[in-house]
């Protein structure tokens, strides 16, 4: 891919959040590109830091309790430590930003027309009859069949779906260069879903915007996805094409995690479980790898001290070198 | 099949119709009624885990509400070891309430964040078995060992615990009262992958151990598939598919179930575009054809039998197809 269609470029990117007046890092040395016409799901458990790294990119998290520390750069912009006004700029226009709790994403006290005009009001010059209409237009394109009644109605009176198709309208009516799309179909039914993903899909071959997808769900990521990060506590672990993740994942905890999939035609009784659990932000050690106490077999000399990516080549990379190590103590997949 | 004839029926759910008046109009009059559940009938049998399947608004959780008795039924039975518990009376006199117990989507939500785990878990115990102090604990660290937790767990507040964690106390507070049924509302649903394999393993567990049957609440067709025998597929109040695994999975008859299994996303990149097809595939017959699948109202067709555990709400045609 080359650097003209190169949309957002992380660099060092860290994020520390404030709890008892100390500073514990949430997200540590992020590096990731995002091109045009490309969606780059981001992986990880709850907890894991990929919520904080879209909050961190959007500038989204108060400055108060948190600081944040390298480069997001955005079109030439470094979004990172950007004050209020140049961020809105380009936040709502540029990036669109899709949550995953429609429901806490609008106002419950404002008719949804009035929301989407609204998101029209500030980034673009047309008349309000103009922004009625592009408004009616969105609700159409995002799947809304009668959008002249839904105009009138509040949030609460439409389901979660609707509401989701009513944020998504929100996001994309600027033609946002890149869509940030926070565990966008969470909340929804499996039907509601795969429209809402298509949905996602049309609107970028339609704008050619770069989309952002974090996720929980392999089976989204698997559908989405043309490239992948895996992330687990704060750190990128594993990053690679949707092909290279799934087909031939490296790192132990991608390994782990797609191992815990319930199979659909095995009869196995147990599912594998990953031992132990996430350390907590407070507790998470400073150096090392921080996987391996949830692989305790694996011998300490076999992972690094300070672990670096590793590239494999074809733009595959995976973190410390305990992955050529690495087995299951059962022997499963040998 | 003979074993499977000699199974007997734990709770039985009769031509159940739940509706919610709807007001308008002058003195607030009755104008409509939401027709939540209207007219399912479902057997759940000994050691089962049967399945309920079905999207937001489709009536299941307003189904479970009726068996633990959150929700009164406008119509039809619930019959507890061929027994009629309809009315809240009839419950008492046999135990129904400690015999059927529920876990809660969000554990967050379910547990009171201002009592230790030890009075969460009390709670059914107090109400249901006179134990004194010390067999109290007792009981409390066996049922905290059985989902895999410390007794000085007993000690701490909800919000000491993972998510994981947190839904093992639910657990193991459903299963304090020896319960015969759980009815599991989207248990893991909230929870991630790996928690999510603990949880599910714990459930299996637990099933042996007690001979415990499930009602299981999902819409994740996937973790359905792992654990339950018996499946069936609500939509607009009424079931429109049931069957075992094997039925509804590999030969889908009514036309939701089919579009459901489509939308299922799929971690197989491989096949992507094969995948997508498919779903799109489905999607247009669903669009074109969904109309002979429901009566003019827009209510789900009768269910015919298809074979000994198959039953779809399908037309004539298609069950002749099927069977």
């Amino acid at each position: 891919m080359s650097d003209e269609t190169l949309l957002l470029s992380i660099r060092n990117l860290n994020t520390d959040f404030k709890i008892n007046n100390n500073f514990y890092p949430a997200i540590k040395d992020i590096n990731l590109d995002v091109y045009r016409d490309e969606t780059l799901a981001i992986v990880g458990e709850s907890g894991c830091g990929k919520s904080t790294l879209a909050q961190t990119v959007m500038g989204l998290l108060n400055p108060g309790d948190s600081k944040s520390y390298g480069h997001a750069d955005f079109l030439g912009t470094n979004l990172i430590g950007l004050n209020e006004s140049d961020i809105n700029e380009i936040r709502g226009v540029k990036i669109g930003m899709i949550f995953q709790d429609p429901l806490s994403a609008l106002d419950p006290l404002k008719r949804i027309g009035d929301q989407v005009v609204e998101s029209l009001v500030y980034h673009t010059k047309d008349n309000s009859e103009k922004r009625a209409k592009r408004a009616l237009s969105l609700l159409n394109q995002v799947g809304i069949r009668n959008p002249e009644r839904i105009i009138n109605e509040f949030p609460h009176q439409l389901s979660g779906g609707m509401r989701q198709r009513v944020v998504i309208a929100m996001a994309i009516a600027c033609k946002p260069d890149l869509i940030i799309a926070d565990e966008p179909t969470t909340a929804l039914d499996v039907t509601i879903q795969a429209q809402i993903l298509d949905l996602l899909k049309e609107i970028q071959k339609e704008n050619h915007c770069g989309i952002i997808i974090i996720t929980h769900d392999l089976g989204v990521v698997a559908e989405t996805a043309d490239r992948v990060a895996v992330m687990y506590a704060g750190q990128i672990v594993e990053l690679g094409t949707a092909i290279q993740i799934f087909n031939d994942p490296t790192h132990p905890y991608t390994r782990s995690l797609f191992r815990a999939i319930p199979q659909d035609d095995s009869d196995s009784d147990e599912l594998y479980v990953i031992q132990g659990s996430v350390p907590s932000l407070v507790k998470m050690p400073s150096h090392g790898d921080l996987f391996a106490p949830r692989i305790p077999w694996v011998k300490a000399e076999e992972h690094e001290d300070n672990p670096k990516m590793h590239n494999l080549g074809d733009g595959h990379f995976v973190r410390c070198k305990c992955y050529k190590y690495f087995k299951f103590l059962d022997g499963w997949g040998e | 099949m003979i074993l499977e004839k000699q199974k007997s029926i734990i709770l039985e759910v009769k031509n159940l119709k739940v509706h919610f008046p709807i007001r308008g109009g002058f003195f607030n009059r009755v104008v409509d009624n939401a027709k939540a559940v209207d007219g399912v009938s479902l057997q759940i049998q000994r050691g089962d885990t049967y399945g309920l399947i079905g999207e937001s608004g489709s009536g299941k959780s307003t189904t479970a509400k009726v068996m633990v008795g959150l929700q009164e039924a406008t119509s039809g039975h619930l019959y507890y070891q061929y027994t009629d518990v309809t009315k809240r009376k009839d419950r008492k006199k046999i135990n129904y309430n400690r015999e059927i117990q529920m876990i809660f989507q969000d554990p967050e939500l379910s547990l009171n964040p201002e009592k230790r785990i030890y009075d969460i878990i009390a709670e059914p115990l107090k109400n249901f078995e006179s134990l004194s102090k010390k067999d109290e604990k007792l009981k409390i660290i066996k049922l905290l060992d059985i989902v895999g937790l410390d007794a000085e767990a007993m000690y701490k507040y909800p919000h000491q615990f993972s998510g994981g964690q947190r839904q093992r106390i639910g657990v193991a507070r459903a299963v304090s009262t020896n319960p015969k049924l759980i009815i599991a509302d989207e248990p893991v649903s909230a929870l991630d992958l790996s928690v999510q394999a603990q949880v599910l393993n714990f459930m299996k567990k637990i099933q042996k151990e007690f001979n415990i049957s499930y009602l299981f609440i999902s819409h994740d067709l996937g973790v359905v598939r792992h654990m339950c025998n018996k499946i069936a597929i609500m939509n607009r109040g009424q079931i429109v598919e049931v069957g075992t695994k094997d039925d509804i999975y590999n030969h889908p008859l009514h036309i939701y179930t089919k579009r459901l299994l489509a939308s299922i996303p799929k971690a197989d990149v491989n096949n992507r575009e094969k995948n997508r097809n498919h779903r799109l595939a489905v999607e247009k017959y669903y669009l074109e054809n969904q109309k002979e699948f429901y009566d003019k109202d827009g209510k789900p067709l009768p269910l015919i039998q298809i074979s000994d555990t198959h039953f779809a709400a399908v037309p004539e045609n298609i069950a002749k197809g099927g069977q």
